[in-house]
């Protein structure tokens, strides 16, 4: 009987113990795209078990063979699900609000496209002011030279 | 501050290039190259139409063979057209070191020692048909595409630069600090190496290079892109009248860029 009433008492610390972890670690929040309408290539349960198989085949076809249409495509993901939110802010690749960054943080999965491809839809990183070319870098250090002989 | 970017790095590549302009055979006279400028120059703008109608959906083949004809005639001393609009189609933002910053094309002055005169040109990599850096490439990182252009799949590059090391014109640069807001047509990042392009997203969807367009659109039309394996471009019509010379022809690279008015 003692015996019994322990084994319940460790189930009970088992259930206890990982509602507590479920409470700990929320889901990540995912921004609908910005065009509700739009279909995605596959359905979703599949692009999120998937998504990279897709990727990664077609990324070498496109640098090797030039082949330009494919249907799955970083900058077509990038470009309907890395929208602003309401206050009209866009999240880049480090923020957890990062439509990809999202999940990979909450699976500790480590994402290294956007070390080299853009996290974010042109039009917004010609916005964003960031990006000088290196002619304006140089004209500005330049006038910042200019300005300290005089 | 840019005249000093531009003489450290013309001092370094001066001695080899030099040599090419100086041992080139083939002379033009001047008469033809008054008939050129007279009558081929306002035409560059039109000629520039031998551009990529492969559908997007076709693998690149070896019927293309994208090259570029830089008359160095109608090249400026001082001109920097070129290497900005490369730089901002490719996003390059330099940090104030420009040893290692990145550079796809920089301007180089020639002088010929015994005549004193001075040419100036534009030196990108030269996309070779047998390119000495996919021939080191460790990874198979560094390839030759079908269609001629030389490019690196970052994605498999280590970032050793034995292909730097291997280019005769110093073609590559490798990218040593992080990069944000990489421009969508031109994904690169740190620890990969990088070059000249061709603007190869442009040159796919039918269009013609940075460079080439900024250089026609500012009226200099020194720069004509063009297929070289189609007989009736005109850039393979302006080579056959013309010629076009490689740089280093010694080192049997069959390069896709070529360069005429070097030898005058």
């Amino acid at each position: 009987m003692t015996r019994f009433l322990r084994l319940i008492y460790v189930l009970i610390g088992f259930v206890l113990l990982s509602h507590t972890a479920v409470a700990e670690t929320p889901f990540p929040t995912i921004h609908e795209p910005a065009d509700e309408s739009a279909k995605c290539i596959h359905p979703e349960d599949d692009m999120r078990r998937n998504h990279m198989k897709y990727i990664l085949h077609e990324r070498d076809e496109t640098m090797h063979e030039g082949i330009r249409n494919e249907p799955a495509s970083l900058a077509k993901c990038i470009d309907c699900h890395v929208t602003p939110d309401d206050k009209g802010e866009i999240a880049g690749i480090d923020s957890d609000e990062h439509f990809c960054n999202a999940c990979h943080e909450y699976a500790a999965v480590q994402i290294d496209c956007f070390q080299c491809h853009a996290d974010r839809p042109q039009k917004y990183i010609d916005r964003s002011g960031h990006t000088s070319s290196l002619k304006q870098q140089l004209q500005q250090t330049l006038a910042s030279t200019k300005g300290v002989n005089q | 501050m840019s005249d000093s970017i531009k003489s450290s790095v013309n001092d370094s590549r001066r001695d080899f290039l030099s040599k090419a302009a100086v041992a080139g055979t083939i002379t033009i006279a001047p008469g033809i190259l008054l008939h050129r400028t007279a009558n081929a120059a306002d035409n560059v703008a039109d000629m520039n139409t031998s551009v990529s109608t492969r559908p997007l959906d076709e693998e690149v083949s070896s019927k293309n063979r994208w090259g570029m004809l830089i008359d160095t005639s109608k090249c400026a001393r001082g001109c920097t057209d070129c290497v900005d609009a490369c730089n901002e189609e490719n996003g390059l933002v330099g940090h104030g070191r420009p040893e290692s910053d990145s550079q796809y094309i920089r301007k180089v002055t020639l002088k010929d020692k015994s005549t004193g005169h001075e040419l100036s040109l534009p030196l990108m990599c030269q996309h070779c048909e047998t390119a000495p850096c996919a021939d080191v490439c460790p990874t198979g990182a560094s390839f030759v595409r079908a269609d001629g252009i030389a490019l690196v799949d970052k994605h498999i590059c280590i970032g050793c630069r034995y292909c730097m090391m291997a280019c005769p014109y110093k073609a590559r640069s490798f990218v040593h600090e992080d990069v944000e807001n990489q421009k969508l047509t031109a994904p690169r990042g740190k620890g990969t190496v990088e070059s000249c392009t061709m603007c190869v997203t442009r040159v796919d969807n039918g269009g013609i290079p940075a460079c080439v367009e900024a250089c026609t659109a500012e009226n200099h039309n020194a720069m004509l892109f063009g297929d070289l394996n189609d007989p009736n471009s005109p850039i393979s019509i302006e080579l056959k009248k013309h010629g076009g010379k490689q740089l280093r022809p010694d080192l049997g690279l069959n390069t896709g860029v070529r360069y005429q008015g070097m030898n005058e």
